[in-house]
């Protein structure tokens, strides 16, 4: 079972060997450490460096580290802002790419998965955690051994859930079987829902309030920390998705921006791809995760633990 | 919710206080099942009834356009004699091995030196960024860097006179650039699981160590990898279990090329049911597919718990 504080206190300690000054091992050690984040950060700085560079100068240019013939062109071209002549000029095919349909759509689906698996997922949590009836433990167990079956088992039959109710390429088909049950969702919540003291919950029976308005008015404001991690993960999980919406969603109105950099690549099977173009149409595609991430980056952090730890 | 406390036939025997209500009880299980509705309702349709029809479709010839009919065991026949499918499994085995032999190796270098040189979340944060990119974001991006004309990656090798390397071009380089790819992108996620157990090891161990002169290498093997082995184990479990069913790198990239070798056991069946429209064949496979990762899952977890003691 998890305790909370372990994924989320790094109070308990100064920082780790910090007796030893600075030995050849530390020194070392911080070697290592820093090649790893740079190589783990350097991807980044080329795909911007790639973005803001010429097509057509590129392939010319090798190793300069910064964008070769600087230009927005490779942005102008992704976001539809780009004429034919401009962008045939800078290497790119010119041909349209719907960039902001794309954008909408995986807002839209992201959006309604999140808040489905949130909502739902703290219902039963609280039933789960907070209540007691006749065989929740059983019932518990048997969800969660939906956690342990490979997703490629399900979505095939799934797939075909989709195509007898005729709901392939919709946006219902790409929500509805993430909508109202994640594992995930449940567990995680349960256990921050098993922390909360009995004696809060008492006081507001006494006051007459029943089970749903301790739910709304008690326990989700009082949990709102881990209800707002736990959106933020499935929100990225969620706009990450790739096979799903590749098999229900793949028509242009309801294709999502993984699905629509998949088809990108594909169409240029040889040859000169557009990399510029490509690449800030991935930057673009990874900007609202990666702005999420700098504005609530330490609540993931602290998240990671927990999820793991179970 | 009433208080009158009507004893139910045999409720209080326990002897505990009476607590019975059966009127509020009753009404409280009610109320239960309303909460757990909607979830219920979706792990009945979407993943209890799919598994179902998925072991109910693996015994059938179904191809989308044509008539089903119920063939048995033919497709688990079949399956035997399909030298794609068992090169399917060897090269996911072979993906599996690598990325799970760097990944862990690497993580666990990670999260030490993060434990040991510093509480900074900005730099814990830093190393999460590929995580939260999307598979198909993290393939291009290297699919960009490893390319083998112009490629970053081949640029600076040649510097050192080797290369040029055509990664995700050779039947060679295929799997392990795959391989390599997502490793890049989940060492950072694996490494903070880890780290999350490096912070529950009690600081006064270390201590005691340093007391008795031990060597930070000695205390690494001594200390920090026996009480690590439960969490490592269930660490296993997560990063094998996740990276039999690689998918969207080798979609995006590779498309199972040259010549399958990298044609992994989820693009095999992606493959079988969308592009051949062999779907009771692909639904045959992926059902061999959830036995391996049950097993596997299973074996791990009598391991881990076969471990817990080391904690104690």
């Amino acid at each position: 079972m998890v305790t909370v504080d372990t994924a989320v206190a790094p109070t308990s300690s100064t920082p780790g060997q910090e007796a030893g000054g600075l030995t050849p091992g530390r020194v070392l050690a911080w070697a290592c450490l820093i090649a790893i984040i740079a190589i783990t950060l350097f991807p980044f700085y080329w795909m911007l460096r790639t973005a803001l560079s010429n097509g057509t100068t590129l392939a010319t240019a090798g190793t300069s580290w910064l964008p070769v013939d600087f230009t927005w062109g490779a942005f102008r071209r992704v976001l539809g802002l780009a004429t034919l002549e401009e962008a045939q000029a800078e290497g790119g095919t010119g041909s349209a790419v719907d960039f902001w349909v794309y954008l909408r759509n995986s807002v839209l689906v992201a959006s309604l998965i999140t808040a489905g698996q949130v909502f739902f997922g703290a219902l039963a949590a609280y039933a789960f955690a907070r209540m007691r009836w006749p065989g929740r433990d059983a019932v518990f167990f048997v969800l969660l051994t939906a956690l342990m079956v490979p997703p490629i088992f399900t979505q095939l039959p799934n797939f075909l859930l989709m195509r007898d109710l005729g709901l392939i390429n919709t946006y219902a088909a790409l929500v509805l079987p993430f909508f109202f049950m994640t594992p995930f969702a449940v567990f995680f919540l349960r256990q921050f829902f098993l922390g909360i003291s009995r004696e809060i919950e008492e006081a507001a029976r006494l006051d007459g309030a029943g089970h749903v308005r301790t739910f709304f008015q008690l326990i989700v404001p009082m949990s709102w920390g881990p209800i707002t991690t736990l959106a933020l993960l499935q929100y990225v999980q969620a706009w990450n998705e790739y096979f799903w919406p590749l098999l229900v969603g793949s028509e242009r109105s309801v294709r999502t921006l993984t699905v629509a950099l998949g088809v990108f690549r594909s169409q240029t099977p040889q040859g000169s791809l557009d990399w510029p173009g490509l690449m800030a149409a991935t930057l673009i595609a990874a900007l609202p995760v990666l702005l999420l991430f700098i504005a609530f980056g330490r609540k993931i952090v602290d998240s990671i633990g927990f999820s793991g730890i179970k | 919710m009433t208080t009158t406390a009507v004893p139910a036939a045999g409720a209080p025997a326990s002897g505990a206080p009476a607590v019975a209500r059966p009127v509020g009880r009753n009404r409280e299980t009610w109320v239960a099942l309303g909460f757990i509705l909607p979830s219920v309702f979706g792990f009945v349709v979407f993943y209890l009834w799919p598994s179902v029809r998925g072991f109910g479709l693996s015994l059938t010839d179904y191809q989308f356009f044509s008539d089903t009919s119920f063939v048995g065991l033919a497709n688990y026949q079949r399956l035997l004699g399909d030298e794609t499918f068992w090169n399917a499994m060897l090269v996911t085995v072979w993906y599996v091995v690598l990325n799970i032999g760097f990944q862990t190796v690497l993580a666990i270098l990670l999260a030490v030196l993060l434990h040991r040189l510093t509480r900074s979340v900005v730099i814990r944060g830093l190393v999460l960024a590929p995580y939260l990119v999307a598979n198909v974001v993290v393939a291009l991006l290297w699919f960009w860097m490893l390319d083998a004309q112009i490629g970053i990656v081949n640029q600076i090798l040649s510097w050192f006179g080797i290369g040029p390397i055509s990664f995700f071009g050779s039947e060679s380089w295929a799997i392990p650039t795959i391989a390599f790819v997502n490793t890049w992108r989940h060492l950072g996620y694996t490494a903070l699981l880890i780290f999350a157990g490096l912070v529950m090891i009690p600081r006064t161990l270390y201590e005691a160590g340093r007391v008795d002169g031990a060597s930070e290498w000695q205390m690494f093997w001594r200390i920090t990898m026996p009480l690590l082995r439960p969490v490592l184990a269930l660490v296993l479990v997560i990063t094998v279990v996740g990276s039999f069913q690689v998918f969207d790198t080798v979609a995006v990239t590779t498309m199972g090329g040259p010549a399958d070798a990298s044609r992994v056991i989820q693009y095999y069946i992606f493959d079988l049911a969308f592009e051949r429209l062999d779907y009771g064949y692909a639904s045959a496979v992926s059902v061999v597919l959830l036995v391996i990762l049950s097993v596997i899952a299973f074996v791990q977890l009598r391991l881990m718990r076969a471990n817990e003691s080391d904690l104690a």
